[in-house]
């Protein structure tokens, strides 16, 4: 019994003495992306160029990120957040500006990709990947060609639909539907929109989130909404699907890299994001993650076949229609009543 | 016989019902495909590629730290805290046991923002150490939940005796009540081992940048796509759960066995 208590107790001290000392002699920077979103072997070669040593942690949503830094009391140096997050990061004072004379990198980014709606001035915000959704279809079960939101209204199509499981972007392909701005502030809008909705359930197969790719691969369905990132995932398993940009336009969105108010190590962030803005990185992240990167001279390193992917990089012109979510600030109350009426309608 | 069977087929569904989710992700383990929708032949490139992965591994080892600390630091708490509570009489022993469900009641969220407060307002960093202070703080309840039963069926007289004999306190704790309650404290530090595994919601509020447990770091890949070297690491947990059970029957056996032959 004693030798079992004082075995008990070194345990606990060499456990207890592992949590708590944990050298700091390197200096770090605090790292905090989407769940799967880098390739990590990018890290290993910052550390080893740089000899910054990268915490590297991950979230699920843009809300969970957004508690995170509210929180307080642990902070981090670079993070990832979309479009409208930034947006509201930005308007809330949670962001630093970013010096970018330390990223000369960024002349490598695409101009179409900067100075966009959520950073006007780009003072603070680094584009890192982006992305459009559209509608993946099973060609092998459905004969003609699908162009536009409005397809998916087409009664022919019954209990083949799937929708996306998300306020911003269902209530989106709606509002394009009747070629109204996906970030218009009018409530009739919106209810036309939640009408709309209401109206296309009974031919909807099923809302789902990410397990929308299992049901398109095993063909319980024909018909989704997805995002570009995904549905390049899918085709790659069954080349059978097909992607489309819908002809009425689409919602364009950004993932971006910006660094907190209470970063620690300012200067060390901004090497990282350049770092990150280097063309063999980003090419590096773009190939694992399957997302489009914001960055030619990436492109240009990747496999010829994403390179010519109407999927990850669509030519300009299928671009033209597109919006970039905002913050619907005072009116998010709304957007809630709203979603819920469409997902409690029978 | 017919009812005979009758109860083995309702076993053997209830069984079914219980083991095919982890039976279907173990499968899934070997699936040369990132999807689950689809069989695309066998393959270990998940094990393979689960053992390059530096952060699920680091998620793994956090994992292990918080479970096997925060077990080991609330039982020995939960234990002297049981005792002390089976000693009080009237009120208080009603108004302690009572402070001691409440936590057990509560939802998770509830307590995990209220630890997020009380961390910012004690200025206390958010990382491994509030993290295995939230973990504590939820497994002490369930601890002294699992002892005190033990305590009551223990015979009150046998303490007194072994001290009237000449034992000290603390010699007739560790010799004759410890031994006693022992399967109480071992149930207790097995589930305040598998709840702090378990937790996903209180981690989350109450950890900071650089730790991350498994539940946060599988939760986090909900966007992606969950990636399959977690099927593998989850089939590897199951393995060991079921080699560690094994191992604790066949010794708890092996004792019975002495004891008949004592006698």
């Amino acid at each position: 019994m004693k030798k079992r208590l004082i075995l008990l107790v070194t345990l606990t001290l060499l456990i207890t003495s592992v949590l708590s000392g944990c050298g700091e002699s390197k200096p770090s920077i605090n790292v905090y992306n989407w769940g799967e979103y880098i390739n990590t072997d990018v890290l290993e070669i910052f550390e080893e160029e740089t000899g910054i040593r990268v915490i590297y942690d991950t979230y699920a949503t843009n809300e969970d990120l957004y508690v995170k830094m509210k929180q307080g009391g642990s902070s981090y140096d670079v993070v990832f957040p979309s479009d409208y997050m930034i947006e509201r990061m930005i308007s809330e004072d949670l962001l630093s500006e970013i010096d970018l004379n330390n990223i000369p990198m960024i002349k490598g980014v695409d101009e179409r990709f900067l100075n966009l709606d959520y950073d006007l001035k780009n003072l603070y915000s680094v584009p890192y990947m982006w992305g459009t959704v559209g509608i993946i279809y099973n060609t092998s079960m459905i004969d003609r060609e699908l162009t536009s939101w409005a397809d998916l209204w087409d009664e022919e199509f019954a209990g083949e639909i799937i929708m996306l499981n998300s306020q911003r972007d269902t209530l989106a392909v709606a509002l394009k539907k009747l070629h109204y701005s996906m970030n218009t502030r009018s409530i009739e809008e919106l209810e036309e929109a939640r009408d709309e909705l209401i109206k296309q359930k009974p031919i909807v197969y099923a809302y789902l989130g990410d397990e929308v790719k299992d049901v398109m691969i095993g063909g319980e369905a024909s018909i989704a909404v997805v995002w570009s990132g995904d549905a390049a995932a899918m085709i790659e398993e069954d080349s059978d699907l097909k992607y489309v940009i819908p002809e009425e336009g689409t919602n364009l969105w950004f993932d971006a890299m910006v660094v907190p108010k209470n970063a620690e190590n300012k200067e060390a962030a901004e090497q990282f994001i350049n770092f990150m803005t280097r063309p063999d990185i980003a090419a590096m992240n773009a190939e694992y993650i399957g997302y489009s990167s914001p960055i030619p001279e990436a492109i240009e390193l990747l496999p010829e076949e994403v390179q010519n992917s109407e999927v990850a990089y669509p030519s300009n012109e299928k671009l033209e229609n597109t919006e970039i979510f905002m913050d619907p600030k005072d009116i998010i109350g709304e957007y809630d009543r709203i979603w819920t009426e469409i997902t409690s309608a029978q | 016989m017919v009812n005979k069977n009758l109860k083995r087929f309702y076993a053997i569904l209830v069984f079914i019902f219980l083991y095919a989710p982890i039976i279907v992700l173990i499968i899934y383990s070997f699936n040369d495909s990132k999807l689950r929708g689809s069989w695309n032949g066998f393959t270990l490139k998940w094990y393979y590629e689960l053992f390059k992965n530096k952060e699920a591994l680091r998620a793994l080892y956090y994992t292990l730290i918080i479970a096997l600390s925060s077990s080991i630091i609330s039982t020995v708490l939960g234990t002297f805290a049981a005792i002390g509570i089976h000693g009080m009489r009237g009120l208080n022993k009603k108004v302690i046991l009572n402070l001691n469900y409440l936590p057990v009641l509560n939802p998770d969220i509830v307590t995990a923002v209220a630890l997020m407060a009380l961390f910012r307002l004690a200025h206390i960093n958010f990382g491994l150490f509030s993290l295995l202070l939230a973990h504590i703080t939820f497994s002490v309840p369930y601890v002294i939940l699992s002892i005190l039963p033990k305590l009551k069926q223990m015979n009150v007289y046998l303490a007194e005796a072994a001290m009237d004999l000449g034992a000290t306190p603390f010699y007739s704790l560790r010799k004759i009540i410890i031994p006693q309650i022992l399967p109480g404290i071992i149930t207790g530090a097995l589930l305040a081992f598998t709840l702090s595994i378990d937790d996903f919601v209180i981690s989350f509020f109450t950890t900071g940048h650089g730790i991350s447990n498994l539940s946060i770091y599988i939760y986090s890949m909900a966007r992606k796509g969950i990636n399959p070297i977690i099927n593998a690491l989850s089939t590897l947990m199951f393995i060991f759960m079921i080699v560690l059970l094994l191992i604790i029957n066949y010794r708890s056996e092996k004792t019975e066995k002495l004891i008949e032959e004592r006698r």
